[in-house]
């Protein structure tokens, strides 16, 4: 098992001369609970990408589950799992379909009982025929997070889990993250949400300007 | 296997889409019935010499629906930014780029199917007994004509102006596959065979395999940002 779950270093992203990270060194342990906090347009969701190899860092290496995200993004995608800004579901489908697409997709075996098991565990059992496009947002999210109950990965990665979720989503997602920290799992979440991130999670970061540190801004910084 | 399975499933989960909410093939034909009836009121098929016209206005009718249909093939992988967990999938990322050409592929044929009798029914042609030969050039040339349309419609899927650009960008590029497709078809519609047309079926298969494999080694850097 590879020391770091996560293990960044001088990691810089650019967009043409605009820098978005700026040589972030970040070590994560395996089986951590790391929340990343910061303003609108510190970077955290470009850093989620490249760790997530959606995209490439400018320079700079990571390693994620213990492969390079530029020489083996495979092993990478194997071992991790994440929840977005997006649902990433298709609406013309129902959440049987897209989930069984999903699975199906990753080479998951048992499919359709994990499947069955998650749409119980995330309360969308009665829900689970009828098409996406008919849910709400926070509906859309919990399948989004039934995907990952029925194929739990080494790492997951959460952009902004809190939004669109409703007090009992927002219950059941910390459960869930709580269960996934328990079996090992290494959580890496970005959100505004100060209060649940430091509620959950066993450190918190904080990227301002693409540069990572460990004490939050002072008040007037943000 | 694993390239297999993604290839597969992508295709399966388009049709499936497709028959949910029938928005691309509709449109797709729906459009080529108008243009059908345009070209019969403006050529009029009972004075003009329809067999040396028919095979490029078929194939005008091809392309043009064709257009129609590659251009949403991305579209629907945007919305909710379905593209990304295609991307997660551990995997050659070139079976994406495959199992999106073979539904686009599937539906121009399917479409074409229905255009054929129309046309003929329009231009007073008797395609029957030229069926199956012009079945073999229209695979090969929609092929052609799809996979490049496939990786276009890719790489200009966020674009702002993707609907402009697209066309632009895609028929410079095809012209050999049309070229070939409109001179096989006419070859055939004149009575002749597949053997008398397998120059221009040599040249099509030809395009379509080197379009084909450029396209799936580059698709990676189409899609990464």
């Amino acid at each position: 098992m590879a020391e770091w779950a996560i293990e960044t270093h001088d990691l810089t992203k650019r967009y043409g001369y605009r820098p978005v990270l700026t040589g972030v060194d970040l070590y994560v342990t395996p089986g951590e609970f790391l929340v990343l906090f910061g303003p609108n347009g510190a970077g955290k969701s470009t850093l989620i990408r490249i760790l997530c190899t959606l995209m490439k860092p400018s320079w700079g290496a990571a390693n994620v589950a213990g492969y390079n995200i530029k020489d083996d993004p495979d092993g990478v995608r194997a071992s991790i799992g994440l929840i977005g800004h997006s649902s990433y579901l298709y609406e013309d489908l129902t959440a049987v379909e897209n989930m069984r697409f999903y699975l199906r997709m990753r080479g998951v075996d048992a499919v359709e009982r994990r499947m069955g098991e998650a749409l119980q565990v995330t309360g969308l059992e009665r829900v689970m025929s009828n098409q996406v496009r008919t849910y709400s947002t926070g509906m859309k999210k919990r399948l989004c997070i039934a995907r990952i109950v029925a194929d739990p990965p080494h790492i997951l990665f959460l952009d902004e889990p809190y939004s669109g979720l409703d007090e009992e989503g927002i219950r059941m997602l910390n459960c869930f993250l709580l269960t996934l920290k328990t079996a090992g799992c290494t959580v890496f979440v970005v959100t505004h949400h100060r209060e649940q991130g430091l509620a959950t999670g066993d450190r918190a970061l904080y990227l301002e300007g693409g540069k990572l540190r460990t004490e939050p801004p002072a008040m007037g910084e943000v | 296997m694993v390239g297999l399975r993604t290839v597969y499933l992508l295709l399966g989960k388009d049709l499936l889409v497709e028959l949910r909410n029938r928005e691309t093939f509709t449109v797709m034909l729906f459009f080529a019935v108008v243009m059908l009836f345009l070209f019969h009121f403006s050529l009029n098929p009972e004075r003009e010499n329809t067999t040396q016209l028919a095979p490029g206005l078929l194939w005008l009718a091809f392309l043009f629906t064709g257009v129609l249909g590659l251009s949403r093939s991305f579209q629907a992988e945007q919305a909710n930014d379905c593209l990304e967990q295609l991307l997660l999938i551990p995997g050659d990322r070139g079976n994406i780029f495959l199992g999106k050409l073979l539904g686009n592929v599937a539906f121009m044929l399917a479409v074409e199917l229905l255009i054929m009798p129309l046309f003929a029914l329009f231009f007073q042609l008797n395609l029957w007994d030229a069926l199956l030969p012009l079945l073999v050039v229209a695979v090969l040339g929609t092929f052609g004509f799809a996979v490049i349309g496939t990786l276009f419609s890719a790489l200009t899927a966020n674009l702002r102006a993707r609907e402009v650009l697209f066309p632009l960008l895609l028929f410079p590029l095809v012209v050999p596959v049309i070229i070939g497709s409109v001179t096989a078809t006419g070859i055939i519609l004149g009575g002749g065979t597949l053997g008398e047309a397998s120059g221009w079926l040599k040249l099509l298969g030809t395009f379509d395999t080197m379009f084909l494999v450029v396209a799936y080694l580059t698709f990676e850097f189409v899609v990464e940002q």
